[in-house]
């Protein structure tokens, strides 16, 4: 037994480098990398297929696409922004960040750590295929809604294969989120003295855990009744395909905390740093946080107030949804009472910040409006649905994620970017933001609905402007990327604290940071 | 390692592996659902994937008999077992609140009750809610209804012996006595494994004495769903049981440490748990 231990100790020093290294790594800073890269294409994938969405919707009438290609692009573009984009972006910054901020060498379970990324590429790659299958992609919506969606051609299988595969991948990341915090953080550092993104990402975790096994559950349901003949969605047969809807609804709502707490995470973290204040209200914070994740699993049927469900349940859904404004409103309000006599600096992370806060809370008020059950009635599957998410997931998650990647590349790469680069990439993306998404409020309001590839005439002019801010978006994330490999050319010049008002243990390690963040743990008081 | 007593393992294969094996298991699943192949592929992947199992395991219980690990690894793993048990709780739980949806909202609704008064004089007028139900078009024919009686009750009556003989294993390890840790063990292996014969058998019985099938409506479709996959979780319990057996056989694991046999404890009791739910609402109630 001696000499395997001696062996694997050995093996231990034997480092691998080219492809070999990261498909076989097992370090948070290499899989956090890849997660980060990886969402990075996909985020491109993602986006070109709204840029093909928008391309059509330029004016009314069919001129680039067929009805159901259009229908492909909106149901994969969803998929692809949502599983392969914005969540893999949080678990790439939650490999980078957790361990350094904890004062751990590393996560918990490494070998899993790897496993959950490299399902990633393999997943993708197969739901992605389907779109040059003869039947073509899926159609039905990322919902994946029956009757529609059991009627779709041979990509069906593959599709839910692929979605069961990015679960796994997500629940075994999230079993190693908490793992790693739970045991890993150095000593001194107990719960509530912990970063604010460690916390967020805890609670997220948690969410991930119980909210994609009951998709798994709905998918396999959906696979059944459409190959081996059971009826969970079949009235005929006793079922109902609204139980779907309440199943997927019941993933889905937490689904969208998943995607926005880390963001709340990472905007708590970089408004006290700019501000040279603590954050205000950090226990507040905490308790906001976990009350938004209780409440989403109470809340989902707001999503289906149109199907016909008993008033009370109407009713319930919709004050359990309001219920939600006011954990919200605490953090909002604790973002700026931070700000509050701050001395204040506005380098690129912190604009990216400052306009989450204010966009994001557009994105949220918009979800108040449709919260309000009577008043859904209207705006239901409409463009002020369109409008209401996108608020909430490009100036806002994706705003989060931007504003992350400037915050802490000094500290992965040891080289600053270029700060003009990076004031001209904010106001270009903010500016076309805008563009983009605020007119879908005015035609999902006038009754444009959602996914069509056409629509009335009088909609027309605010497309237009839709359209035209979303490739201006587009292209101004290619000046992101370029400002990405620009500032990897640079020399080391970063310093360990890269930032005069930020906080943690990441900013006590040289940058860029050791490939082991902390051999010995540091004393936390 | 330098200095740090936290065990970091090296880099490793295994992962990307098991990703190639699961990928060709589910494209060759899909491409079989499809009609367009037969099942080879799915079983290539699946062969591979056990090999990779094997392998990835092996590497691990060396490395844990090496004695590489140290209470806190030992403590990140019980954390990873206990979360994941929680993930499997939830998949089951979409497929209780399926059932519970059918017939406490669906059926009563396909029946006239609530807003459901014009789709039933519309489409289905003859239509009572009566449980267990194929649904409204009598899907799959007129079948007979698993009984609680019996097999089930013998069941549930296997699974909590295995629960108690599993816990007394439990206690032979930790105090050391290792006769007794294997009877427990090969105890619970064989129920397990009875549990699973017995199942299989009462499937037989159900297609062809009681015309119950998966598609005899929502009832087959929760019957068959729920104790599909809690027999399949019971066999894959069964098998890592199995090779916890071998393990202490070959003298493995300590009175202190030996989380490798507690969290297929843990897993144990947890499809006990779930058999117990099924047993009272899919067969008894």
């Amino acid at each position: 037994m001696s000499t395997n231990i001696d062996h694997i100790k050995e093996e231990h020093h034997h480092q691998p480098s080219g492809l070999m290294r990261w498909i076989t790594t097992t370090n948070h800073k290499d899989i956090g990398s890849l997660y980060l890269w990886f969402s990075l294409l996909m985020f491109f994938i993602g986006g070109f297929m709204a840029l093909i969405i928008r391309a059509e919707l330029f004016q009314p009438g069919l001129q680039l696409v067929v009805p159901g290609f259009f229908n492909q692009m909106t149901t994969m573009h969803a998929l692809i922004m949502i599983f392969g984009a914005l969540m893999p972006a949080f678990v790439g910054l939650a490999n980078w960040q957790l361990p350094m901020m904890i004062g751990a060498p590393d996560m918990a379970l490494p070998r899993l750590n790897n496993w959950s990324f490299w399902i990633l590429p393999f997943a993708f790659t197969m739901l992605l295929s389907t779109l040059f299958f003869e039947s073509g992609g899926p159609a039905a919506g990322w919902t994946l809604y029956p009757p529609l969606s059991l009627q779709g051609g041979n990509s069906m299988p593959f599709v839910i294969f692929s979605l069961h595969l990015l679960g796994a991948s997500s629940i075994l990341g999230a079993i190693n989120v908490i793992a790693t915090i739970l045991n890993m953080r150095a000593p001194g550092m107990t719960l509530m003295k912990m970063p604010i993104f460690v916390w967020t990402w805890l609670i997220t975790a948690f969410l991930l855990i119980a909210a994609m096994p009951v998709l798994a559950g709905a998918i396999t349901m959906l696979l059944t009744d459409r190959f081996y003949g059971t009826s969970f969605f079949t009235a005929a047969g006793g079922g109902d395909p609204v139980l779907f809807q309440h199943i997927f609804w019941f993933f889905g709502h937490p689904e969208v905390y998943i995607l926005i707490l880390p963001a709340f995470g990472i905007i708590s973290t970089i408004i006290p740093a700019f501000s040279r204040k603590k954050l205000f209200g950090y226990d507040s914070m905490v308790y906001a946080t976990a009350s938004i994740a209780l409440l989403s699993f109470i809340v989902w049927a707001h999503h289906m107030f149109t199907v016909g469900m008993p008033l009370a349940g109407e009713i319930f859904f919709m004050f359990t949804t309001m219920l939600i404004a006011v954990p919200t409103g605490v953090k909002v309000f604790n973002w700026v009472a931070t700000m509050w006599r701050g001395s204040m600096t506005f380098e690129t992370p912190m604009l990216f910040s400052l306009a989450f806060i204010i966009l994001f809370t557009i994105g949220g008020f918009s979800g108040l409006m449709l919260a309000i059950t009577p008043a859904d009635f209207q705006y239901h599957d409409t463009y002020f649905v369109v409008a209401h998410f996108h608020y909430v997931l490009v100036p806002g998650a994706i705003f989060a994620v931007i504003a992350a990647v400037y915050y802490w590349l000094p500290k992965w790469t040891g080289k600053m970017y270029n700060e003009t680069l990076g004031k001209v990439h904010f106001w270009m993306t903010t500016v076309f933001v805008n563009i983009t998404f605020f007119p879908m409020h005015f035609v999902g309001l006038a009754g444009m609905p959602r996914r069509i590839p056409d629509y009335a005439v009088q909609f027309t002019d605010f497309n237009m402007i839709a359209s035209i801010g979303a490739f201006g978006f587009g292209l101004s994330q290619l000046l992101f990327v370029y400002i990405l490999f620009q500032t990897l050319r640079q020399p080391v010049t970063a310093a360990d604290k890269s930032w005069e008002g930020a906080e943690g243990l990441e900013w006590t390690l040289p940058s860029p940071a050791p490939y082991h963040s902390f051999d010995t743990p540091p004393k936390v008081d | 390692m330098s200095g740090s007593s936290y065990y970091v393992p090296h880099e490793t294969k295994w992962p990307f592996l098991a990703t190639i094996a699961l990928m060709i298991m589910f494209i060759g699943l899909a491409n079989y659902m499809n009609d367009e192949s037969t099942l080879t592929l799915t079983l290539t992947g699946l062969g591979l994937l056990l090999i990779v199992i094997y392998g990835w395991f092996s590497y691990v219980v060396r490395e844990s008999e090496g004695g590489l690990y140290d209470d806190q690894v030992d403590m990140s793993f019980r954390w990873g077992m206990a979360w994941f048990i929680f993930s499997e709780v939830m998949f089951f739980a979409a497929f209780f609140g399926a059932l519970y949806y059918a017939r406490e909202l669906s059926l009563p609704w396909l029946a006239g009750d609530g807003s459901g008064v014009s789709t039933n004089q519309e489409l289905w007028p003859s239509f009572e809610n009566v449980w267990p139900s194929n649904g409204p078009a009598n899907y799959g024919g007129d079948f007979v209804v698993m009984k609680a009686a019996g097999i089930p009750a013998l069941n549930t009556i296997i699974l909590l012996i295995s629960g108690l003989t599993v816990t007394w294993a439990h206690h032979g390890l930790k105090e050391g006595k290792r006769n007794q840790l294997i009877l427990g063990l090969i105890a619970t292996v064989l129920l397990g494994f009875i549990f699973v014969g017995f199942q299989a058998y009462e499937y037989s019985h159900a297609y062809n004495d009681l015309n119950l099938k998966m598609s005899s409506g929502i009832y087959g479709s929760t019957f068959y769903m729920l104790t599909g996959f809690h027999g399949f979780h019971v066999t894959l319990g069964a098998i890592m049981l199995t090779v916890i057996l071998f393990r202490c056989i070959r003298g493995h694991f300590s009175n202190e440490n030996h989380f490798g046999f507690e969290a297929v404890a843990w897993y144990w009791h947890f499809v006990d748990v779930v058999w117990l739910g099924l047993f009272v609402f899919v067969y008894w109630l």
